[in-house]
């Protein structure tokens, strides 16, 4: 199509978080060693990053169709509390836990994407309320069926092997989740006809609405996954832990934005990738986990996820422009 | 003649206690144009809305071959054939233009639930389409929307329109933020909207436009037709000044000059507000 590959692929919309990506890796192999290449520390930040990327996912696409999600830090609570609580506290069979917990997820990414289509109130605002209404909720509910804020839960093996258990070098059988599911959404924004819907929604909502898309529908469906995903890392997360504490996680709500956005996703909605995420996640857990392995004290990371956030947008805006202004060059 | 495509027949509509539109009675044929003419708060959008399926009239039929329709959603006047094309084009900047071409009826290739997007495919008829209305600057469907040219993104929009099987055109104010050059662009494609048979409806103030692919005026005052006639019938001045609602500029200009005349040559002093 373009002559020269590489400028095409500027234009695309991971190209800031590829960039950044490789700039992260440089800095802490220079600072911290290649110590931070061997398989155990891959471990340790593919790790964290699965933990991250299979709720920024859903939340970035959310935020392709102009939406937003802060709900999933109680969500995630919420996934492992309703396991450890089902089949730990009660000793249901395990399988009845997850189904509860990934259930519960389905209802409230319902609620969420009811109340922002019927009553047109910003997502911002709705999953704020449904973010503090679930964790009040998750902790009142935990003290009152069993007078403590910890719930401990003993997985069987199956389960164990399935979503909580190390592998080789402290790598976690989530990133084998994680790269699934981003194969799925890969296919499913990005190939097939489906994705469009979503860049369509987030771009020009009445347009889309005209065009015929059941965009209600498809910003309902996006919420699910959402809080079904945030639901389903906090299961596995009990089942690996073996037990919960009723506390939301609140720093997970900014963290997967930061994921998202440095991942090449415009905040307003209409641009954006899978694989941008994907990146984005990555970048993000190692400057938290590379910070281990430089002599800095690790109260800098944040310094280094800040700066990253505002480089990270104001490349990508670069690179937006780019794409915007690209015109083939007459032969 | 033959039945005009769309014609609506005593079209009132009051918002409450405000009456926005009263008794409009306008007509288009297959292969016309019709201007509508109006300034600002005319009622021309609601006039449109109307037709797109947006609002419902308070009284009046739309009627489409001789048979009446109602539109209970915009999604139904688009099926009936009706395009609305509005003035930034109303397609997404940041699509490309292969995939904002086809929103809604993306092209596919494979099978069950691996069909996929068929981009190749979605491309070569966004470009070929394009093209056929003369727009030979775009060749490459992965460009995106944002980064084409007012007149190009319009010319997008029109043409999708055609492709998808519009026979009624509605273009919102086309050319309003479009320079000269790529005003005329939309102009030559309005043409050949024309040319194919669509029946088309052009809303703008700019009267030079107007003329210069209309062959059906209608002038919107407050709410009513207040002119409706035929290309050639009336000059560019009468226009305008129609459309300015009787106070004419030529008026204007005689009480200028007769202030002039009595006060030494001065023109008359600015009173704000």
């Amino acid at each position: 199509m373009t002559s020269m590959p590489l400028a095409s692929i500027f234009r695309r919309p991971e190209a800031g978080s590829l960039v950044g990506l490789l700039m992260v890796v440089a800095f802490f192999v220079v600072t911290g060693g290649v110590e931070f290449l061997y398989l155990s520390s891959v471990g340790s930040w593919l790790s964290r990053a699965a933990n991250l990327g299979i709720i920024a996912i859903p939340v970035g696409l959310l935020m392709i169709s102009g939406e937003l999600d802060l709900s999933v830090g109680s969500m995630i609570t919420a996934g492992s509390m309703i396991t450890a609580l089902v089949s730990g506290f009660y000793g249901l069979p395990i399988i009845v836990g997850i189904m509860a917990a990934l259930g519960f997820g389905i209802l409230v990414g319902m609620l969420n994407g009811y109340l922002v289509v019927r009553t047109h109130v910003p997502s911002f605002i709705v999953t704020l309320g449904t973010l503090f209404a679930v964790a009040g909720l998750l902790l009142g509910l935990n003290i009152v069926l069993t007078g403590t804020t910890t719930v401990t839960l003993m997985a069987p093996e199956l389960a164990k092997t399935l979503f909580g258990k190390y592998f080789g070098q402290g790598f976690q059988v989530l990133i084998i989740w994680w790269i699934v599911i981003t194969a799925a959404f890969v296919f499913f924004v990005h190939y097939s006809p489906y994705g469009n819907w979503i860049f369509a929604i987030g771009g020009d909502k009445v347009s889309a609405r005209n065009s015929g898309i059941p965009t209600e529908r498809m910003t309902i469906l996006l919420f699910v996954l959402s809080a079904v995903s945030a639901a389903f890392v906090g299961m596995s997360q009990a089942i690996l832990f073996q037990a919960v504490q009723a506390t939301p996680q609140m720093t997970l709500i900014f963290n997967t934005i930061i994921a998202v956005v440095v991942g090449g996703v415009l905040l307003t909605g209409g641009f954006g990738s899978v694989i941008g995420i994907f990146f984005g996640t990555i970048t993000f857990a190692v400057v938290t986990q590379g910070i281990y392995y430089t002599s800095f004290d690790q109260t800098w990371s944040n310094l280094i996820i800040g700066v990253l956030l505002l480089g990270a947008v104001l490349m990508n805006n670069t690179f937006r422009k780019m794409a915007l202004t690209y015109a083939p060059k007459k032969k | 003649m033959t039945a005009p495509i769309i014609e609506l027949r005593n079209i009132n509509k009051s918002f409450g206690p405000i009456d926005v539109l009263h008794d409009i009675n306008i007509k288009v044929h297959a292969g016309e144009v019709l201007c509508l003419l109006g300034d600002n708060g005319a009622g021309k959008s609601t006039l449109i809305k109307i037709l797109s399926g947006v609002h419902k009239p308070s009284s009046g039929s739309i009627l489409m071959d001789d048979a009446a329709v109602a539109f209970s959603t915009p999604r139904e006047a688009t099926d009936r054939g009706i395009a609305t094309v509005h003035q930034f084009g109303g397609t997404f900047p940041l699509m490309s233009i292969g995939r904002s071409f086809f929103v809604g009826v993306e092209p596919t290739k494979g099978w069950g639930p691996f069909r996929i997007f068929d981009r190749k495919k979605a491309n070569e008829i966004a470009v070929k389409a394009v093209r056929d209305f003369g727009i030979t600057r775009i060749d490459d469907g992965d460009r995106l929307v944002g980064g084409l040219s007012g007149g190009e993104r319009q010319s997008l929009a029109i043409a999708r329109a055609v492709h998808f099987g519009a026979r009624v055109l509605i273009l919102d104010e086309p050319t309003a933020a479009l320079g000269v050059k790529q005003a005329t662009h939309v102009l030559r494609i309005v043409n050949e909207a024309k040319k194919r048979g669509l029946a088309v409806i052009f809303i703008t103030h700019q009267v030079m436009h107007a003329m210069a692919v209309g062959d059906h005026f209608a002038v919107l005052i407050r709410g009513s037709v207040a002119a409706d006639f035929r290309k050639g019938e009336k000059s560019r001045e009468e226009i305008t000044d129609l459309m300015a609602g009787g106070e004419t500029i030529a008026d204007l200009e005689k009480e200028i000059e007769n202030y002039m005349a009595s006060h030494d040559g001065h023109p008359p002093p600015v009173t704000p507000g």
